[in-house]
């Protein structure tokens, strides 16, 4: 208790003695704001919970959902198989299961991807600004002005189907709104003080973009993308509905529903369960990039 | 959903009005260009890369290899690519998009006839969009907090995260198949095929156009459930971004000052909150069109409505690259000139811009 | 809340207003079909090939030999009365039936029939082998093919083909009979009418083409005037559905008559419904897998006879294929003339394990199956790869739309893909020139419309077989010669041909004769009625 106390009290200090105390006292004043949120919680929860299957999987599930077992298709949900099981006899809720894994999997890749592409790009664009900067915009826009899914068809047509070459597909269409806001904040920072103070010290520009400007791009960026997780997380699954992203038998929920699509009228669990659990994850990041918004950026609106 | 933040554009004075706007004008026109052949180039490329091959679509699978080779210089695919390229840009600047694979013709003719198809899909989804979520979002807005505002934030996120074809699926079993409230798959009803005389390709208009009632009806409960759907999409961020906006303003002085003096709630809140609101909303409204254009795909597969979304995936299966190339530049240039009318028009209209 | 009110109330009269009897059931002297039909890509008899255009055109045009709906085994004369073999069977002389007028009124004259072939051969499209196989060229066709007189048609082949087989050629698409008067009469720059016919008709069949519009529908009007006399339906649309559950469900609803592409699932939830009917069709097409013999390991004999011993063809003929695909082990499909009834295989790992062993292979290996996207192929490669795992051998999928995966297969780029095959004509000898006949194995022969040759194999006794068996003049002798080469590649080379096709249809009960015989251009609209 005391511990706990000193815990508090040292995160909740008016005044931190160190740099470490003060980003620990930003990220939990941030939280505190965040928590008053109930559905942002609401978000976070399902997140979490979806990290959390992905990891237990090996624990929760009966098999690894990929191995055919004809002569049990189309089961209707039971106790021993809570979600039924679908056109090749495969247990439903394992594959559901296995399938978060690709989602994450999914969600991580396209981020490790876009948000370095669109920091290098808007900090580079927004900093240096003039020729530099009008070049790097026009193609941001070129890829703005894309259709985005079928951009992602065409590119996952050109590099052959695949999960690997489907996220990168997305990655390559999602990456311009990112590469704008950071641009729009380092527009911003550009010409105030303390970056006056570095160029004097004679920091390089590339020092300048990465130890000032960029930190304070992250939050925005990251906000921006958990928005837009859903609409990748869509994007992903339209793409298996349409036999251009992962390959049978990967569990991918958007592959689960089209090869499912065909049993709607009679084995409705088929298609729907795994349409839900889109439904839940894209609400989840949805939900909790909202709570993001407002507490870091409560003004943008959008 | 992408919004224009700041795009570092330069304030302007009153006195340096006219040629600043010609200058804008002249910048907006290079920048559609030069994305245009980005767009091009890019697609282009993209359709030459493609693994699937544009001769065996033609000849088909059990050709031989003398048929092959026919075809495959009649396409031109022995000249390297950039000569390909500018061939194609010459004859687009004549107007001509090239033959469809699929279709036996003219990739422009397809165009003219599919995309109308989209343009219904996408406009009534959008009025549906505007006319239930702007309510929504101002409801939400005005009772912040309550359970209204929850309620409208629920439905909009559902909206907004379920995977369209699968809702698309379900609403066809239930509202088609089980209540039979609706209409089937397909834009009409296929005996009406060909009656009504093609002016604008929207099919509602040349009904009515015709005074043809029947066919307007048929072809109305035809469009009701694809539009629905995704217009639940339109209107689960228009009613977001309207509730956004609108706690915006209430929360601004003026309106305290309205109220202070006695100017009755929905006055205020329609006439005075509502009316500054417009403006962004017409950006927003703008945005969500264009994207209507394009997220249409997935919604005409389930519906077998025949826009250029179904268009562009059957030409793009089958490497057809004429039709994609020509479907991609016509959505690609109306996905961009949308959302530059709608940035115009947002700084034109913008009282803080002026 | 008024304003809330005022919206409800609006859409409320709204919705009214749209909702109500949305939709007709279908006239009765229209008949209405539900199909893919994204493969049409023109309909020109001469450059026709795909399945869902072979079918329409079979109505459009008559051919000079037919198999006619009321006896789809017997070949009969279609525009053609009666026909002559002479000169050591290297001649046929067709007399024309009198009195056929095409669509448009002009007279079926044996010039049509002589220019129609002609055209085939100086157009040089895909399906032209069919006929060009007999030695015509451009440059010889005018003088082997001619029309002897008003009412003769005299045609002479150069290379040593049975002339039963030269007959069953007449029946294909490629001798549908055109109106040259009309075609050539929208001829430009000397192209045969190419153009104008990608979306026109020029025939003499029982229906005309009205309209055509691709990836929506094609209409088709009733010629009052066929020979059979006026066909019961006024009209036939086949309207282009690619989803097998809206099919259904537009067939429930009664909004079409027919769906051709239900899936064996749906048509089991379908059979309680005492509106529709199932019928089943065995079909040319059959499911194979094809190893390619240029792959170190797949190259061995033992491994492919391993993979042959490896499928449970029963497990999965009985669950997600049943009722539209059978066993069938042979490569001419069952039903038709000289077919192999037998299927020595079935799921034997023990086996599969010992010939692998004594190939040196063990310990298994990995390899990749290509596959196409559409079902059931997603599903057969699924359920292959779960045999092939109890082997040993660990199995990659791909899946890939056709004209992705052809191109691939086309340049030996595969491990095994598994696809359908169907015939070109109704002879064997269609089939045993793709699988059992590969003269020249060479990557520079390019035989690409031969499938021996994409899986790099040839064999001379095969070759040896398939060219005495095309010659032969004996028509029994013909027939054993056919059976003991689809034997022969039941246990040689590549091919590990697993399933038949059963088409299963299903209609309202009140639509009757409706005829789908085995090949995909054996399906007849003219005799369909509604009650």
């Amino acid at each position: 208790m005391a511990a706990e106390q000193t815990l508090r009290g040292w995160l909740l200090a008016e005044i931190p003695e160190s740099k470490l105390q003060a980003r620990c006292q930003r990220i939990f004043i941030s939280w505190l704001a965040f928590i008053r949120n109930p559905v942002a919680v609401i978000g976070l929860l399902i997140i979490v919970g979806l990290v959390g299957i992905a990891a237990l999987a090996p624990w929760i599930t009966s098999s690894d959902g990929l191995e055919p077992d004809l002569a049990n298709r189309l089961l209707p949900p039971s106790s021993e198989h809570w979600f039924g099981t679908d056109g090749l006899g495969r247990d439903i809720f394992d594959r559901i299961i296995w399938g978060s894994r690709i989602t994450l999997y999914i969600v991580a890749l396209v981020s490790v991807i876009v948000v370095p592409i669109g920091l290098l790009i808007g900090t580079v664009a927004g900093y240096i600004g003039g020729l530099v900067d009008t070049i790097l915009m026009r193609l941001t826009d070129i890829f703005l002005a894309f259709p985005r899914l079928i951009l992602a068809m065409a590119l996952v047509a050109a590099l052959g189907p695949g999960l690997e070459n489907a996220v990168l597909a997305i990655a390559l269409t999602t990456w311009s709104p990112f590469a704008r806001i950071a641009r729009a904040e380092a527009l911003t920072i550009r010409n105030s003080e303390f970056i006056l103070a570095a160029q004097v010290q004679g920091v390089s520009t590339i020092g300048i973009l990465t130890r000032h400007v960029t930190p304070l791009c992250l939050s925005s960026v990251i906000v921006r993308l958990t928005l837009d997780m859903a609409g990748i997380i869509l994007t992903a699954a339209g793409l298996g509905f349409l036999g251009l992203g992962a390959q049978p038998p990967t569990p991918e929920w958007g592959a689960m529903i089209s090869l499912g699509r065909q049993f709607l009228i009679d084995q409705w669990w088929v298609p729907t369960v795994p349409g839900i659990a889109i439904l839940v994850v894209s609400l989840g990041f949805n939900l909790l990039g909202d709570g993001l918004r407002d507490v870091f950026d409560p003004k943008s609106g959008g | 959903m992408d919004q224009s933040t700041a795009s570092g554009g330069q304030t302007v004075g009153p006195g340096l009005a006219l040629p600043s706007k010609l200058i804008k004008i002249v910048g907006v026109l290079t920048s559609l260009l030069l994305t245009f052949i980005g767009l091009t180039a890019i697609t282009f490329v993209i359709g030459r890369v493609m693994p699937a091959d544009p001769v065996l679509a033609i000849v088909g699978d059990r050709a031989s290899q003398e048929v092959y080779d026919q075809v495959f210089l009649q396409l031109g695919l022995d000249k390297p690519i950039y000569v390909q390229y500018f061939r194609y840009l010459s004859q687009l600047v004549e107007g001509d998009l090239g033959t469809s694979i699929m279709t036996a013709q003219p990739v422009a003719e397809d165009i003219l006839r599919f995309f109308p198809a989209t343009l219904e899909l996408a406009t009534i989804a959008t009025l549906l969009g505007i006319f239930v979520g702007i309510p929504m979002g101002v409801l939400a807005a005005v009772h912040q907090g309550r359970w209204q505002d929850h309620i409208v934030r629920v439905i909009g996120l559902i909206g907004y995260s379920a995977p369209i074809f699968w809702l698309g699926m379900v609403a066809l079993l239930i509202f088609y198949a089980k209540l039979d409230w609706v209409a089937g798959p397909g834009r009409l009803d296929v005996f009406y095929d060909g009656i009504v005389e093609p002016v604008t390709g929207v099919l509602l208009i040349d009904a009515a156009l015709s005074r043809d009632w029947e066919i307007f009806h048929n072809a109305l409960s035809h469009l009701i459930l694809p539009a629905s759907i995704l217009g639940t999409f339109a209107l689960a961020y228009i009613a977001r971004m309207t509730r956004s906006f609108m706690l915006d303003q209430l929360s601004q002085e003026y309106i305290l000052t309205a109220r202070v003096k006695g100017i009755p709630e929905w006055n205020v809140i329609w006439n005075h909150a509502f009316r500054n609101v417009l403006v962004q909303l017409i950006t927003i409204i703008g945005l969500t069109y264009a994207s209507l254009l394009e997220g249409s795909v997935l919604t005409e597969t389930v519906f077998s409505w025949p826009g250029i979304g179904q268009y562009i995936t059957n030409s793009l299966f089958n490497n057809d690259m004429n039709a994609v190339l020509g479907g991609t530049i016509v959505v690609g240039v109306c996905f961009v000139g949308i959302n530059m009318l709608s940035d115009l028009l947002y700084r034109l209209v913008d009282p803080r811009v002026r | 809340m008024t304003k809330l009110k005022k919206i409800l109330i609006t859409f409320t009269t709204l919705a009214a207003f749209i909702m109500g009897p949305s939709h007709a059931a279908t006239p009765g002297n229209t008949f209405v079909m539900a199909k893919d039909i994204a493969d049409i890509i023109t309909m020109d008899p001469a450059e026709v090939f795909e399945l869902t255009t072979g079918e329409i055109t079979a109505n459009i045009y008559d051919k000079i030999m037919m198999f006619e709906p009321e006896d789809l085994q017997t070949l009969v004369g279609g525009v053609a009365e009666s026909w002559d073999i002479s000169n050591g069977g290297k001649t046929i002389t067709f007399k024309i039936r009198p009195g056929l007028k095409f669509h448009s009124g002009n007279p079926v004259r044996a010039e049509d029939v002589a220019w129609s072939l002609q055209r085939v051969v100086k157009l040089n499209k895909t399906p032209a082998f069919i006929i060009t196989q007999f030695g015509w060229t451009a440059d010889n066709v005018d003088a082997l093919v001619k029309a002897t007189d008003a009412s003769h048609v005299q045609i002479t082949i150069t290379e040593d083909f049975s002339p039963g087989l030269v007959l069953n050629a007449m029946s294909a698409g490629v001798a549908s009979v055109v109106d040259k008067k009309l075609v050539m009469s929208h001829e430009k720059d000397g192209d045969l009418g190419y153009d104008w016919l990608k979306s026109k008709s020029a025939g003499s069949g029982a229906f005309s083409l009205k309209t055509w519009k691709a990836n929506e529908l094609v209409t088709l009007e009733a010629n009052a005037g066929y020979r059979h006399g006026a066909p019961g339906m006024k009209r036939v649309i086949l309207r282009h559905v690619s989803e097998p559950s809206s099919q259904r469900l537009l067939l429930e609803k009664a909004d079409v008559d027919m769906a051709r592409n239900l899936t064996p699932d749906q048509v089991k939830g379908i059979q309680g419904n005492s509106d529709i009917a199932i019928d089943g069709h065995p079909k040319g097409t059959i499911v194979y897998m094809a190893a390619n013999a240029s792959h170190p390991i797949l190259g061995k004999a033992k491994v492919v006879q391993a993979l042959r011993n490896l499928v449970d063809y029963e497990s999965m003929a009985n669950s997600f294929l049943a009722g539209q695909f059978v066993v069938h082990q042979a490569f001419w499909p069952g039903g038709l003339w000289a077919a192999l009834e037998t299927t020595p295989y079935k799921q034997d790992v023990a086996k599969a394990k010992s010939l692998l062993a004594e190939a040196g292979h063990a310990d298994g290996f990995e390899l990749t199956i290509h596959t196409l996207t559409n079902s059931p192929f997603p599903e057969i490669a699924q359920a292959v790869q779960a045999n092939l795992a109890k082997g040993g051998i660990k199995a990659n999928i791909v899946t890939l739309e056709g004209k992705t995966l052809w191109p691939k297969y086309r340049a030996r780029e595969h491990d095994i893909i598994l696809a359908r095959w169907s015939p070109d004509y109704v002879d064997p000898h269609s089939n045993a020139d793709a699988f059992a006949h590969n003269p020249d194995n060479r990557l520079e022969a390019k035989l690409t419309g031969v499938l021996a040759w994409r899986n790099a194999w040839a064999d001379d006794a095969s070759n040896a077989l398939a060219v005495k068996a095309r010659n032969e003049l004996d028509l029994d002798k013909r027939k054993k010669q056919y059976l003991d080469l689809q034997a022969m590649l039941q246990t040689k080379g590549p091919f590990v041909i697993m399933f038949q096709q059963n088409e299963q249809i299903a209609r309202r009960k009140n639509l009757k004769g409706f005829v789908s015989g085995s090949n995909f251009d054996l399906v007849f609209y003219r005799n369909v009625s509604k009650n």
